[in-house]
């Protein structure tokens, strides 16, 4: 396997979709070249920072709105 | 020592979303009944989830806001639709990508299309190639990595961005972020590759060694 053979597989590899033997050869490649060993790692990385971010709190005022708005349908659907 | 630090595992995303908790069904089937409360149950457990997905996707506050609390009320008055063929969240996801979707086109109209050709050539190629040791993210107080993440994401193009908000951030499988978008699942997959591969370039150069350590 090749670095852009490699780049082509990358969703899946991250994804943790590939077939056995695919991930071995993705691996192989892996152990050889430090660049994409510093791409994928980077790339994980990125997913997980993400993946682990904390949505920010709900502004009070948007909140209050919501519910006001949500309460006037709720009472006009149900009269 | 640190450097021998193995990072947790990612979670494979081909697996339905850890999102939502077991009980909503039983939370949909009382609101479907009439039950007011387990509405607002179901919106308070996604409120600030549904935002955070608005406000990604318009990167506008005031669109964000109305987008949100338009999806919340389209979902309780079309609740009696709702199949549960997917899960709720999913649906209801869907509803706020629409809302959300339909305030972008209002300010940029003829410059969202969600369906066009990606190119996957030479530019998905990575360049700067530079190691971010083993956990970047704690180099920044917590308000501020969330601001270098909402600048990283907004420059993304929205074809990219909303594909890698609903599969890497909200943790919808590639078939719900498909069905939600009305993409194929191949092209779900190229534009998370391409969205995950732009968002690792722009943030090396916050999380690249030797940067503010």
């Amino acid at each position: 396997m090749k670095c852009k053979g490699l780049l082509s597989e990358l969703a899946d590899y991250l994804d943790e979709m590939l077939d056995p033997a695919l991930r071995m050869e993705i691996e192989e490649h892996l152990a050889k070249c430090k660049n994409c060993r510093v791409v994928v790692n980077t790339t994980k990385k990125t997913i997980e920072i993400f993946c682990n971010s904390e949505p920010v709190p709900l502004p009070v005022d948007t909140r209050q709105r919501l519910h006001v708005a949500l309460e006037k349908r709720m009472r006009r659907v149900q009269a | 020592m640190s450097s021998s630090k193995v990072n947790p595992p990612v979670p494979p995303h081909s697996l339905p979303s850890q999102v939502v908790k077991d009980d909503e069904p039983l939370f949909v089937a009382a609101a479907k009944s009439g039950d007011i409360s387990a509405f607002e149950t179901l919106v308070g457990r996604y409120e600030h989830k549904i935002f955070r997905l608005t406000q990604n996707i318009t990167q506008n506050r005031e669109d964000a806001e109305d987008a949100m609390q338009e999806a919340f009320l389209k979902a309780y008055e079309h609740l009696g639709e709702f199949q549960g063929n997917s899960r709720f969240y999913t649906w209801l996801v869907r509803i706020a990508v629409n809302q959300a979707l339909m305030k972008l086109r209002k300010r940029r109209p003829n410059q969202i299309s969600l369906d066009e050709e990606v190119d996957t050539g030479e530019d998905m190629v990575p360049r700067e190639i530079e190691d971010w040791g083993p956990s970047p993210e704690e180099r920044y107080e917590q308000t501020e990595l969330a601001q270098i993440l909402s600048t990283v994401v907004g420059e993304l193009e929205p074809g990219f961005r909303i594909v890698f908000q609903l599969r890497d951030i909200e943790e919808l499988s590639t078939e719900e972020t498909a069905e939600a978008l009305g993409l194929s699942v191949p092209a779900v997959k190229s534009r998370l590759l391409r969205a995950r591969l732009k968002l690792r370039q722009k943030l090396n150069r916050y999380f690249r060694r030797g940067e503010n350590s």
